[in-house]
């Protein structure tokens, strides 16, 4: 994972409330085999039918920060959800609430998902109606939200902001008590299960 | 200190004490991989640059998507073969040990791990699948994990966890003939109700667990998931031991008696106090089955389906209408009059050799209902081939039922043997809910013995009903 200190890019304001994983992400994109490659996914009913969408107006389409209504990412636990999001280049989702576990995934992928109060996301929803391709930087270290001249503070808790900054997904957290692993596994016993040589009924003495 | 059973194998694998909030790091023996939830896992490796810590701790099979006929054929379904196809290619890439389609260590992922002997007493087992569950028969902790901790497991081997709360589930008495393993978990599940074990690791103990076979304690803790509950163990002991010996993996000479010097230890310690305790005695139960659209909703056999206002809970009496209307069932009706299209024998839950033999000693002699169709799935290609040995597939064939290959089958709808819309199975199986066997099926869930007595009269029967029409 990625270390992320500052991000800016374009803000795309999405101005629904409730965005549940359903809608980030259909359930028949979840057949897929890649951790990757789930951008064509993203908000696929809204992109496909709604010509007016956000992401179908060329100023945001190659936005990278999006600012929702509550509850964000509600629904189903499909990690798929922030796959999508990050793949099609999604670095920072800004919202009021989001879902426990949306938030947990995003966490683990790299995603930052910032939360503002309601009178800061109809601001920022405000700056990027009226300027279409303005420019967002989200700076993690300060936890502020830049947006044409105003400032926002967002919240992120600081175990997620810590990792984020160190670019620590939990793999590479648990990978600095590589030592503890290498001592428990020199401690174990030498008939604990052990997949390989193969052994089956047939190759046995 | 005085400990539970889940307590020492949880505390021999902790590999850090987490800080401040942080959750403790717990060492992962045995990992199983299948096809459906480990391709993003090994990709997410990739995309890392990183590479599995233990590939000799880790196996793979094939069993979710796989058919159960004409095997040596390409897979019909695209996204099944892609599925199967990229387990391959990934197993090539990183050296993971695989049992394909036609090896004889194929099978159903908690079928294989205890055959080859990997499953142990008091080890550590994570599948990305729900079932792991069964393998704390042995006195393992095993449970299902997502994607994420799949990939978490192959980079690390280890996985942070928040520990869980004990419920001592306590089986007393005898089971009665005809009386199973299976009706033991349907008893429990419906008793504690499908939430009832959310945040425990079960313990399942008494005269009537250590009466079982492994078999049996497999069934049970195998649907431990079903109530909810992150697992399910049961104490290693003399049955236990005889089941690992001798099996392909198993600790040989002195490696042998220093393992089982260590398995005698994991029990839970007299003074030691479990957070829940449920008792069920074993000598009031008899065979069980479920009605509605959750494992929770089940009665014995001899019982009549119930009408939604017998349930006094809001959320149960909503619950009961909304799976009477799914079910097709009326009120008052005799669960033993309820009429099966197919009968489904096999699964993770019942699809061992012991299993079989008790569907077939129940088949043998008798005659199929004209109506029904019967599926007789092994868990394993090994279980096929013991099978074989014995003889049991003549009986299967004799009966008219279809004798087929090692999977999943029947048991998720995720291959092709699905039931149709509206086609009501008594299934052997775990999971009753809607849709689960195939789009608009019907599932009711049952022990071997109730399935096979089901499919020799047509409508959900047990054993013992055979022996008063004879």
């Amino acid at each position: 994972m990625e270390a992320f200190t500052t991000h800016t890019g374009i803000g795309v304001p999405l101005r629904r409330s409730n965005v549940d994983t359903d809608q980030i992400i259909p359930a028949v994109y979840l057949k897929r085999v890649t951790k990757t490659g789930f951008d064509d996914g993203l908000f696929n009913a809204w992109r496909t039918n709604d010509p007016e969408f956000v992401l179908n107006q060329p100023a945001y389409a190659k936005g990278s920060v999006l600012v929702a209504g509550p509850d964000f990412g509600t629904g189903s636990s499909r990690e798929h959800a922030v796959w999508a999001l990050r793949d099609y280049g999604f670095k920072a989702v800004l919202s009021t609430r989001f879902a426990e576990i949306f938030r947990g995934n995003a966490g683990k992928q790299g995603l930052v998902a910032g939360i503002l109060s309601q009178d800061d996301i109809e601001q920022l929803w405000k700056i990027l109606e009226e300027n279409p391709g303005t420019e967002v930087t989200v700076d993690l270290e300060n936890r502020q939200v830049h947006a044409g001249d105003a400032t926002f503070r967002f919240e992120i808790d600081d175990y997620t902001r810590w990792r984020l900054m160190e670019g620590l997904d939990d793999i590479a957290l648990t990978l600095r008590h590589e030592e503890d692993i290498s001592a428990f596994e020199a401690k174990r016993p030498s008939w604990m299960p052990k997949t390989l040589p193969v052994r089956t009924a047939d190759t046995q003495v | 200190m005085a400990g539970t059973l889940a307590e020492k194998v949880w505390a021999d694998h902790v590999v850090r004490r987490g800080e401040n909030g942080e959750p403790d790091l717990l060492y992962i023996d045995l990992q199983l991989l299948h096809e459906v939830t480990s391709p993003q896992a090994f990709d997410g490796l990739r995309q890392e640059g990183r590479t599995p810590r233990r590939i000799d701790q880790t196996i793979a099979t094939e069993d979710h998507n796989t058919p159960t006929i004409d095997i040596d054929k390409p897979i019909a379904d695209i996204t099944s073969r892609t599925q199967i196809e990229i387990l391959r290619r990934n197993a090539e890439e990183f050296g993971v040990r695989i049992h394909s389609l036609g090896d004889k260590d194929q099978g159903i992922v908690h079928v294989v791990g205890p055959q080859l002997g990997l499953t142990m007493p008091g080890i550590t087992v994570v599948c990305g699948d729900s079932h792991t569950s069964t393998h704390g028969a042995f006195g393992a902790l095993a449970f299902g994990i997502g994607t994420s901790e799949v990939e978490h497991v192959l980079a690390t081997q280890t996985l942070p966890l928040a520990p869980f709360k004990t419920m001592a589930v306590t089986v007393t008495g005898s089971l009665k003939p005809g009386v199973t393993a299976k009706d033991i978990i349907l008893a429990v599940i419906a008793k504690i109700g499908t939430g009832g074990g959310a945040g425990y690791v079960l313990e399942y103990r008494g005269e009537a667990i250590r009466e079982l076979s492994m078999e049996g304690r497999m069934t049970i803790c195998n649907m431990s998931i079903e109530a909810g509950a992150r697992a399910g163990m049961i104490a290693p002991d003399e049955t236990t031991f005889e089941y690992v010996k001798g099996r392909p993996h198993a600790p040989q000479g002195e490696d042998w008696d220093e393992a089982v010097a260590y398995w005698k230890t994991l029990r839970t310690d007299d003074d030691a106090t479990f957070d829940a305790e449920v008792v069920i005695d074993a000598d009031q139960l008899e065979p069980f089955v479920t009605w509605g659209t959750n494992p929770g909703q089940g009665l014995p056999l001899s019982a009549a389906v119930p009408a939604p206002e017998d349930f006094v809970d809001q959320t149960d009496r909503s619950a009961a209408e909304r799976a009477l209307e799914y079910m097709d069932l009326v009120p008052g009706t005799p669960l033993k009059d309820i009429k099966v299209d197919t009968v489904f024998m096999g699964s993770c839950t019942n699809g061992r050799i012991e299993d079989l033999r008790a569907f077939a000693s129940v088949l043998e002699g008798r005659t199929k209902h004209p109506d029904v169709r019967v599926l007789v799935v092994p868990g394993s290609a090994r279980v096929r081939l013991q099978a074989e040995q014995e003889g049991l597939d003549k009986v299967f064939l004799d009966f008219g039922a279809e004798w087929r290959q090692a999977g999943c089958s029947m048991c998720l709808g995720m291959n092709p043997d699905q039931l149709a819309p509206g086609e009501r199975a008594a299934s052997t199986s775990n999971r009753n809910f809607e849709g689960r066997q195939g789009k608009g099926g019907r599932t009711h869930l049952v022990s071997p013995v109730v399935a096979a007595a089901t499919a020799v009269r047509g409508t959900l029967s047990s054993p013992s009903d055979l022996l008063t029409n004879a």
